[in-house]
């Protein structure tokens, strides 16, 4: 696992489910699939209301058009995120756009599970409010053993609530990793 | 100490002699469920993890259910039916519910249950937020994504946090007027989407036990949409009566311990109870149906895994006999089973579907249909700007189609209603 993640935050509200994450309409894309894979990260949160898309100041795609990744690889959203279904197209989504951190207020848990068990990128948990106080494009820098998060933009530094019992899933890279190093796996 | 179900079903799926709540335990896993939106993934990183040959940990406890995408022409969609047909013949699955086969059943939550799949005391993990309806029948049931699901096909085990236990109690009877549909919305109203966010929603109560086990589907299924990880009702007499007429197999009743901790206990009185509405975008924005009487509908939907089973459409029915719908009224059932009950069951001297079909409404091939929107072509799916009033379970921005749909949610009784006078109306009016 990495010691520091470094990029530019993109901010959410709260609630983001998992259909503004990636619609519906777009899960009939195969994931094993090299080409078809690079949809999920075209249309990753293409669904959040253009309005709230970026905030404070809104109208901000994720994924700007004709593109399949994104420049911002911190998501600082509220709360709730990921709440809806139980695709996992959706972390996936978030990872293929380029993702390595989620910082929100709260998770819905099966997306919360599914992030940590599939290792698709590290999801912290805020005690603030931070998207009240970052901006979309701010550079950020997070300490992950440390659980710190610098603003290089705006010089402030937090603290984020340590990731305790699933850092050893997220150590190991996945849960099948996981669940080999317990012995609950076995070789061959 | 005393355990609540959850923690009684968990204890036992675990090999321990007690759990608690927050304890990160690994369980043993009776039934996995898939169906064909995270069925092929789920496979994909199954052989990725344990190769090529790798077989499933128990044929009889993977069950695949298509059900998502099936009556379209994307083709990408047909693709996904054919790896799960591909997997079921090289696993020798004996539970693969094939579409366009006599096998297919419909929507996966309903059918579990109609094909004997829930039993109490059991564990089951499903790649759907809703697994969470097999609760109903008083077994720990919630969804999990493609790699829990993978790691279960290969060793039947998956790690859980033991979730604490909050119960809900309708003291009393529940008037006519009021569906399960109601009393769920009525709760997440209260508590909100996160309300429950990691907990167990349990239902007690005799407003719950006079429920029948399709409505008691309704309650459990929505548990998720208040961020709860389970739902579970206690079996009694109905729940026993429905499970041994759908299959051999042998069960285990689990109840609460008599001294069973809580981690709160909200009561509610039947009677206080009104017809509730929530309005977009969220389950929990709700409002007395009464209070939104000048709401304008484009369409009415009945269907799905929470408003699509034979007493939502026996509750439509009612309030539908003898009378025309005034909006684009869709009706999709479930499963085929409820398909088929349409046409054999009566409401005086007609078939509910004759009485659909007279009022005017349009019944499409049993699916999950537009519940989730799915391909352009998709039976009632939301295209434009419309206004919706549907029974189903999530009106998150774009959920039934397009984003600029606006999709409220309510009881089979509110939307007949509704459909009759194409505002939002309080079926008190029809009753
Ligand atoms: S009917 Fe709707 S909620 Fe139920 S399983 Fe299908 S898509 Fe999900």
């Amino acid at each position: 696992m990495k010691e520091y993640i470094q990029g530019k935050a993109y901010v959410v509200g709260d609630n983001i489910d998992t259909d503004q994450i990636i619609p519906a309409n777009y899960l009939v894309y195969s994931l094993s699939d090299p080409d078809e894979r690079k949809y999920y990260g075209r249309y990753a949160l293409s669904s959040v209301p253009e309005k709230e898309a970026g905030l404070p100041k809104g109208n901000i795609p994720f994924v700007k058009a004709g593109k399949d990744s994104s420049e911002f690889s911190i998501i600082i959203a509220g709360k709730n995120f990921g709440c809806g279904s139980s695709r996992e197209h959706a972390p996936v989504a978030l990872q293929i756009a380029g993702v390595e951190a989620v910082i929100a207020e709260s998770y819905a848990r099966i997306f919360y599970r599914n992030s940590v068990d599939g290792g698709f990128f590290i999801p912290f948990e805020t005690p603030i409010r931070l998207i009240d106080q970052i901006a979309t494009g701010d550079e950020l820098r997070l300490d992950i053993s440390s659980a710190t998060l610098l603003n290089i933009s705006s010089g402030k530094e937090y603290k984020l609530k340590s990731l305790g019992e699933i850092y050893g899933i997220l150590e190991a890279g996945d849960i099948f990793e996981y669940a080999r190093r317990s012995g609950l796996i076995k070789a061959g | 100490m005393g355990m609540t179900i959850t923690e009684k079903i968990l204890t036992k799926h675990s090999g321990k002699r007690a759990v608690s709540p927050g304890d990160n335990i690994w369980v043993d896993v009776d039934i996995l469920m898939t169906h064909d939106v995270c069925g092929p993934g789920t496979i994909d990183i199954f052989k990725k993890n344990f190769g090529n040959n790798a077989r499933v940990w128990n044929r009889e406890g993977t069950v695949i259910i298509p059900d998502h995408y099936i009556f379209t022409k994307d083709q990408h969609a047909g693709r996904n039916i054919e790896i799960l047909r591909g997997f079921a013949k090289e696993q020798d699955l004996p539970y693969f519910y094939d579409v366009g086969t006599s096998r297919y059943r419909g929507v996966c939550h309903v059918a579990l249950a109609q094909e004997g799949h829930t039993r109490p005391g059991e564990v089951l993990f499903g790649t759907d937020s809703h697994t969470c309806t097999a609760g109903a029948f008083g077994e720990f049931a919630t969804g999990i994504g493609n790699t829990d699901a993978a790691l279960i096909m290969g060793i039947g085990k998956l790690w859980v946090k033991v979730p604490p236990t909050i119960r809900y109690v309708f003291d009393g009877e529940v008037p006519p007027y009021i569906m399960a549909k109601d009393m769920i919305l009525t709760i997440i109203g209260k508590i909100g989407v996160e309300g429950a966010n990691y907990m167990t929603m349990e239902f007690a109560g005799d407003g719950v036990y006079a429920l029948s086990m399709d409505e008691r589907m309704t309650l459990c299924n929505m548990v998720i949409e208040a961020g709860a990880k389970n739902g579970v009702i206690s079996p009694d007499k109905k729940t026993i009566s429905y499970v041994v007429s759908h299959t051999k197999k042998s069960f285990e009743i689990v109840e609460n311990d008599h001294d069973a901790r809580f981690r709160d206990i909200t009561y509610f009185k039947s009677n206080e109870l009104v017809p509730m509405v929530a309005k977009p975008h969220s389950p929990d924005n709700t409002a007395p149906a009464r209070d939104l009487n000048t709401t304008k509908l484009d369409r009415c939907y009945i269907g799905s895994c929470t408003g699509g089973k034979l007493d939502d459409f026996k509750a439509a029915a009612r309030i539908l006999k003898g009378n025309k719908v005034v909006t684009d009224t869709y009706i999709v059932p479930a499963t085929v089973e409820v398909a088929d009950s349409l046409k054999k069951e009566r409401l005086d001297n007609m078939t509910l579907l004759e009485i659909f079909t007279n009022a005017g409404a349009r019944i499409g091939d049993p699916s999950c249909a537009a519940c989730l929107g799915g391909p352009v072509d998709t039976f009632g799916r939301l295209n434009n700007d419309e206004v919706c009033l549907s029974t189903t379970n999530r009106n998150f921005p774009g959920r039934m189609g397009s984003k600029g749909s606006q999709v409220y949610l309510a009881s089979p009784y509110t939307v007949a209603a509704s459909a009759l006078t194409g505002k939002i109306t309080d079926p008190r009016d029809f009753l």
